[in-house]
């Protein structure tokens, strides 16, 4: 492996690699920091780019695997300075690194999670590295019923999330779940609640309800207020590396980093999930779970180490099965098929050239974006930190470019201005809206899931619980649900997603 | 500091702008499936050839399965000779389901295919399924045991491969096959191995991976003739089934242009379909030669739009 590695660096690491490596980073980080273009729109834009650049399988992989790489990290930015998620996994990020920012700690803020980025990423990579060719077995463990006890225990555990009213959480979770049920329905192929609108048939789009709910309402909040008390405009003082709190994330990265990549792994469950059950694990976990939602740094460090070793281990089925497990893998996936490199099980292999390299600029990506995210972060911060009359107008007409390039139409624009309303309706309320997000992202395929899964069975119920990681993933549900009920106090150690407990290597 | 910002908004100006082009393919999905692939494929092919004298810009219109991108054409764009737009089976099943919001097959023109993707049915390595003629049996035994996975929907060109193969095999109630759809033919695969479902049926490009792997066995190959570089995979025909099923990859053009433009297009697609280019692009991802152009083509869409209504009829998708 290490001779594979070895020449892996030999192919990627030139200085015009490593250049593209900067540049990839670079640009990455900055989509990822905008609300609306997220890591998939980033990738999708670049690459007509690299082809009409003329560059060669290799270098295009690295320029495009540093723009995905740096999309992941960019999104906390926005997340923190702005309260608006600059891409979906970075949605868990706002509950606390937006509290530490109004507190002063922004710059804390970002270098914890800037180094839990890497954290997750790497130890991801290497994962990657050394697990990939077993890990494709346990996407074939996973049938509609262990994957509707997944998203189960996703939702089961929405109890204790940000608002501190659990119906409101419920209720915000079931908005999401009923608006996930628009669009074409798989099992009987007939469109639900379209209204004969074309643009319904895909269903809503998690990025139109996102930018929505937290983008456009922040402007609507701004308006209201006339930029008293908005998210915008949040200082950032000295930026120093604040060793004491990076040593007490330290469990929390790691924790964060083992779900993220497992839920990476798992295709269908992708960096979203992987984020929301790293932190809600390490809410359950820590001994200082009321300061949690209020700028706990581990609040910080454990979503983001996790959507980024998701990222990380989203590329296992997508190599070795060719399933992405992700938006973005999706149109990774569509690289490496322009490129005439076939993932699937054979890849490692027949193009050892391929997938070394590909390893070898992932570690490179990540050790230059955390140089760029820690020292460098002011940069970053720098094009957020103009005056809000400035940026907001900025962030609504980027937030509509973004969402009209999805499809090229003016629906989802209004749909998106809906969500808004929708979002500072909410606020008003106090209803968390992350719930309503989980819903949309994960109601269509837990939906799915359990019809197929009925399919199979001819009906029959039992079937939902008739393996051991399924019962595993439900008893893992029913104590996340009903923990924060009666175990408040006692509980100091609460379940850990029960997939294949070896599969845990962090 | 502000030197980083321009060069960073510099950066993101690059990403965005798209060089201007003349002649526009419509790939009616998001980068990355069959129809992207078609309008990058012949979009440079066109451009090697030197018919477009420059790149072909290749438009992502996503959205209702190609729905979006058949109506903005079908509205929008009715005379404009210099747009073409990506289309493969998916796109004749969804208009004879209606699936289009009331667009028919009769609103574009139907320039040609010029290669396609073989349908196949394959089964785990494992499976006691030896052949074709063992599967039917055993779906007409007991057809509660035997769970098909496809990459589409319910109604959509996979569940159809099944649903045909079935009928011409002496089993035509369709209503009783047990199918479950997945997002795209890994997907599906990775369920049939995983043994959650007893047979797979996908596009024989998507799944050559997984049979070079030898974690499945192909039962039967829906071409005419058995398949370059997989010439172990008996035909469906062999095993006395009598079904084609090639998820054609060809291209539709507006209504409302001319007869010259229209054969201009054809004349365009014969070249791209002949060169050595597409011949190599073909081999690289697991598609077979299927040429029909021009009107020829027009009554092959015709006629598979009415016998894909006749099906869906029969599974309760159109009344």
């Amino acid at each position: 492996m290490i001779s594979n590695l070895a020449m892996g660096f030999g192919i990627a690491f030139t200085p015009f690699t490593l250049l593209l490596a900067v540049i990839g980073a670079f640009v990455g980080t900055i989509i990822g920091a905008l609300p609306g273009l997220g890591p998939s729109n980033g990738v999708a834009l670049l690459i007509p780019i690299s082809f009409s650049m003329g560059l060669d399988a290799i270098s295009a992989l690295v320029l495009l695997t540093s723009v995905y790489y740096g999309a992941m990290y960019g999104g906390r930015i926005s997340s923190i300075l702005l309260n608006i998620p600059g891409d979906e996994p970075a949605m868990m990020t706002t509950l606390d690194g937006y509290p530490m920012a109004r507190q002063g700690l922004a710059g804390e803020a970002l270098v914890v999670s800037g180094v839990a980025s890497f954290v997750g990423a790497f130890i991801a990579t290497i994962g990657l590295m050394v697990f990939a060719p077993y890990l494709a077995a346990v996407a074939y463990k996973f049938g509609p019923a262990e994957y509707f006890a997944l998203y189960m225990l996703a939702f089961c555990t929405l109890g204790g999330m940000g608002s501190n009213n659990q119906a409101k959480a419920a209720m915000s979770a079931s908005i999401g779940l009923a608006l996930a049920m628009v669009g074409l329905d798989k099992t009987t192929g007939m469109p639900r609640f379209t209204f004969g609108e074309l643009h319904l048939q895909d269903g809503i789009d998690f990025l139109v309800a996102i930018v929505g709910l937290f983008a456009v309402a922040e402007v609507f909040f701004f308006i209201e207020s006339h930029g008293k008390d908005s998210a915008i405009g949040v200082k950032l003082g000295k930026v120093l590396i604040p060793w004491k709190m990076l040593k007490r994330c330290t469990g929390a990265m790691l924790r964060g980093t083992g779900i993220g990549f497992v839920a990476g792994v798992l295709p269908g469950a992708g960096a979203s999930l992987g984020s929301f059950l790293a932190y809600m694990t390490e809410k359950s976990v820590a001994s200082d779970k009321d300061t949690f939602g209020k700028g706990n740094p581990k609040g910080v460090a454990a979503p983001e180490a996790g959507n980024n070793a998701a990222a990380g281990g989203a590329l296992v089925p997508m190599l070795t099965l060719g399933v992405p497990g992700s938006g973005t893998t999706a149109v990774l996936l569509a690289l490496l098929l322009t490129l005439n490199i076939t993932p699937g099980p054979l890849l490692f292999t027949e193009r050892p050239e391929v997938v070394w390299s590909l390893i070898a600029s992932l570690l490179i990506a990540n050790i230059v974006l955390l140089l760029m995210n820690v020292p460098m972060v002011k940069i970053f911060v720098h094009i957020l930190s103009v005056p809000a009359w400035v940026l907001l107008p900025g962030v609504t007409m980027i937030a509509f470019v973004g969402i009209y390039s999805l499809t090229g139409s003016s629906f989802d624009m209004l749909m998106m201005v809906g969500f808004g309303v929708l979002g500072y309706v909410m606020r008003k309320l106090d209803m968390p809206t992350v719930p309503v997000i989980l819903g949309i992202l994960l109601g269509n395929a837990m939906e799915d899931n359990l019809r197929r899964a009925m399919v199979l069975s001819n009906g029959d119920w039992t079937f939902l619980f008739s393996s051991a990681i399924s019962i595993g993933l439900w008893v893992a549900a029913i104590l996340g649900f009903l923990a924060p009920f009666f175990l408040r106090r006692v509980l100091k150690k609460p379940p850990m997603p029960e997939t294949d407990p070896t599969l845990n290597e962090d | 500091m502000k030197n980083w910002t321009r060069a960073a908004v510099a950066a993101l100006m690059m990403s965005a702008a798209a060089p201007a082009m003349a002649e526009e393919c419509i790939a009616p999905a998001n980068p990355g499936g069959g129809w992207d692939f078609t309008c990058r494929q012949i979009g440079r092919i066109m451009t090697e050839l030197g018919l477009v004298p420059n790149m072909v810009q290749v438009t992502n219109v996503a959205g209702a399965g190609g729905g979006v991108a058949y109506a903005q054409v079908v509205a929008d764009r009715n005379d404009d000779a210099s747009v073409f737009v990506a289309a493969s089976s998916a796109t004749t099943t969804r208009l004879a389901e209606n699936a289009f919001a009331g667009a028919t097959a009769d609103q574009v023109r139907w320039v040609g295919t010029i290669g396609g993707d073989p349908g196949v049915i394959v089964v785990g390595k494992d499976s006691p399924y030896q052949n074709l003629t063992d599967l039917v049996e055993a779906v007409k035994a007991d057809s509660s045991k035997v769970a098909f996975a496809g990459g589409s929907a319910v109604g959509g060109f996979d569940h159809l491969k099944v649903l045909m193969m079935l009928d011409k095999a002496g089993f035509g109630d369709a209503r009783a096959v047990k199918y479950i759809g997945l997002d795209g033919g890994a997907d599906a695969i990775t369920q049939t191995v995983g043994g959650f479902a007893q047979a797979m049926t996908g596009d024989l490009s998507e799944i050559t991976g997984f049979i070079k792997a030898g974690d499945v066995r192909a039962l039967a190959v829906l071409s005419d003739e058995r398949i370059a570089g997989f010439d172990d995979i008996p035909t469906a025909k062999e095993q006395g089934v009598d079904i084609t099923a090639m998820n054609w990859r060809g291209i539709y053009v507006p209504k409302g242009i001319s007869d010259e433009d229209y054969n201009k297009w054809v004349d365009w697609l014969k070249q791209v379909g002949a060169s050595e280019q597409w011949q190599q692009a073909m081999a690289e991802n697991g598609l077979a030669p299927y040429d029909i152009f021009g009107a020829d083509f027009e009554t092959f869409v015709a006629e598979n739009v009415t016998e894909i209504e006749g099906i869906a009829k029969e599974i309760g998708l159109l009344q």
